[in-house]
């Protein structure tokens, strides 16, 4: 197709591509604009006033809940989620390269833990904790809930990075009498790195978004997709969509970091070899 | 002609696991444990539980271990839960049918329509970025457009269109299938674009050479060759949508069910038993659906 003429194929699809794109960003920008509403502003149209009355609202310590507190624990859950998931996934990863007895019913398992519904794994978890008399909490039952969505991902993601990988630069370094130890610490870490952030950059969004499978497993204190839903039920004001435009604010800011760290390790990757 | 040149195009350049590579064999095993625990301990275990709990008593404030069938009979042989699931297969298939038409085309223009692979990259990530965003988020942000003072609503009376707010808009099965159609298209169109950017491009020159017109390589070609993308997006969206509550009560404003929401409720209600028996029925009917999907397309070959 390279070198051709654009057919009118081209310019259906480019319109129909750009229709897409407007209905994925349309509704999110207008909660973005719609939270700087002025102070008698309420939840749609017109905008009465421009104010940052609602961020200040947000952060107040208010009846509506503890947004600081939600907020810091889903920002160290999904980052215990980022660390579990990169290490667990890597030495999983390495494992299924060579056949291994009980390979397949593990691989199977992970599959399942991404089809068996949320509300079920969020249930099951829940009642095990309550019969063999565990407090549930959100960083024991809720971390490992969403470990079971993160954890497949992250394997799925490191089985194309191997598949993709050329084994011939870990012979390289044997043939150059290094340990399997150093064959994995400077030749296959820093080649598959950037794939590394990226599958921490999945398990951090996936855990700090994670709402049905922290249903009963959250214990006593909310995380924030848990706070975001009670507010849904008993907030009428924009401060809902104040607080919806600083989480997707702060979504947006871990990517960018961990796609700088991506393009950063790539850089020093190319500038070294 | 198109069966084996699926199996030339999408064949993997050598099996990774065939390779061989001088490590001592307990490594493999001591690299799968943490997954093996943490999958045993959160979900194997976790299902059993429901399972066993689901045969269990309960009164209001507790649940009693015992062996009872009535949270099966009570279940299966309520029309609730028939109609409840007729209505959630309705949302499954609209909501399938639409991401799939949504998510091909998006996807095939991507993967044939954009030259160069920055450019992929780029648009790619576009779509994926509001996906990092909370699912009560993206639900939430369609109130200032679909509600009674709605965008969309008050557009239409000052056009002049209609001169009552349209009330289907929000809280409604429209809102519900709307919002999963915008929650979920990603998970149709991340698989088939990886299935098309393995097409070899020239099976599709090879087409044209021996006189093949757009619609027929689109038909003979591509489409053959996206099945296993197609199928594996199927089962994202399929398995999703079927379990979904969340969606389902916001959206409708608690006037639609589904049977997650059936399942939430009972929670709520700490029916535990019943909620379990729900659970394990849902996930029969699950497991079947996704096996039915195995059998009419072979997915192995992508993984």
């Amino acid at each position: 197709m390279d070198g051709e003429r654009r057919g009118p194929g081209f310019w259906i699809l480019a319109v129909f591509f750009t229709i897409f794109v407007l209905f994925l960003y349309g509704p999110l920008s207008t909660i973005f604009i719609l939270s700087f509403q002025g102070p008698e502003g309420g939840l749609t149209f017109p905008m009465n006033g421009v104010s940052f009355r609602w961020f200040v609202n947000l952060f107040e310590t208010q009846a509506v809940g503890d947004f600081g507190g939600a907020f810091s624990r889903s920002l160290v859950l999904g980052l215990m989620v980022m660390g579990a998931t990169v290490v667990v996934s890597l030495l999983a990863g390495l494992a299924f390269r060579r056949p291994f007895f009980g390979s397949t019913p593990l691989f199977y398992t992970a599959i399942a833990s991404l089809i068996v519904p949320s509300i079920l794994v969020s249930l099951g978890i829940g009642l095990l904790f309550q019969v063999i008399g565990i407090r549930s909490a959100w960083y024991s039952s809720g971390f490992g809930a969403h470990l079971t969505w993160a954890l497949p991902f992250g394997l799925l993601i490191m089985f194309a990075v191997f598949n993709r990988f050329n084994p011939s630069y870990e012979e390289a370094a044997r043939d150059l009498g290094a340990t399997p130890w150093q064959t994995f610490s400077h030749v296959v870490l820093p080649l598959i790195l950037p794939s590394l952030i990226g599958v921490g950059l999945f398990g951090f969004t996936l855990s700090y978004d994670e709402f049905a499978r922290t249903l009963m497993t959250s214990g006593s204190f909310n995380t924030l997709p848990l706070e975001i839903y009670g507010m849904t039920t008993n907030v009428t004001t924009p401060v809902l969509y104040a607080l919806g435009t600083v989480t997707t604010g702060f979504s947006l800011l871990i990517i960018v970091l961990a796609l700088g760290g991506i393009y950063l390790s790539q850089r020093s990757r190319r500038r070294a070899g | 002609m198109a069966e084996i040149t699926a199996d030339n195009a999408i064949a993997e350049p050598v099996p990774v696991a065939k390779r061989r590579i001088r490590f001592d064999s307990a490594a493999s095993y001591l690299q799968a444990l943490p997954l093996a625990i943490i999958l045993g301990v959160f979900l194997v275990l976790p299902i059993a539980t429901i399972v066993m709990v689901s045969f269990w008593d309960y009164d209001s404030i507790r649940i009693i271990p015992d062996f009872i069938t009535l949270n099966y009979e009570e279940t299966l042989f309520s029309w609730i839960t028939w109609k409840t699931y007729l209505n959630t297969l309705k949302y499954t298939v609209i909501v399938w049918t639409l991401t799939m038409a949504i998510g091909f085309w998006v996807a095939y223009f991507l993967a044939f329509h954009i030259r160069t692979t920055t450019m992929q990259m780029v648009l790619f990530l576009i779509c994926t970025v509001p996906f990092l965003t909370s699912n009560i988020i993206r639900m939430i942000s369609w109130i200032p457009f679909l509600g009674r003072n709605g965008l969309i609503n008050s557009t239409l009376i000052q056009v002049g269109v209609i001169d009552a707010p349209l009330e289907f808009l929000l809280f409604s099965d429209f809102a519900v299938v709307l919002a999963m159609v915008h929650l979920y298209t990603l998970f149709m169109v991340v698989p088939v674009f990886n299935t098309m950017m393995r097409i070899d491009r020239s099976l599709i020159e090879a087409a044209r050479d021996a006189g093949a017109n757009a619609f027929q390589i689109l038909t003979n070609v591509i489409i053959p060759l996206s099945k296993p993308g197609l199928a594996i997006g199927t089962i994202f969206v399929v398995t999703l949508t079927m379990g979904d509550f969340i969606t389902v009560r916001f959206m409708s404003g608690g006037q639609s069910a589904s049977v997650g929401l059936m399942i939430a409720n009972q929670i709520s209600l700490l029916q535990y038993p019943a909620a379990a028996a729900n659970a394990v029925v849902l996930l029969v009917v699950v497991l079947l659906m996704v096996a039915g999907i195995l059998r009419v397309v072979n997915i192995r070959k992508e993984l």
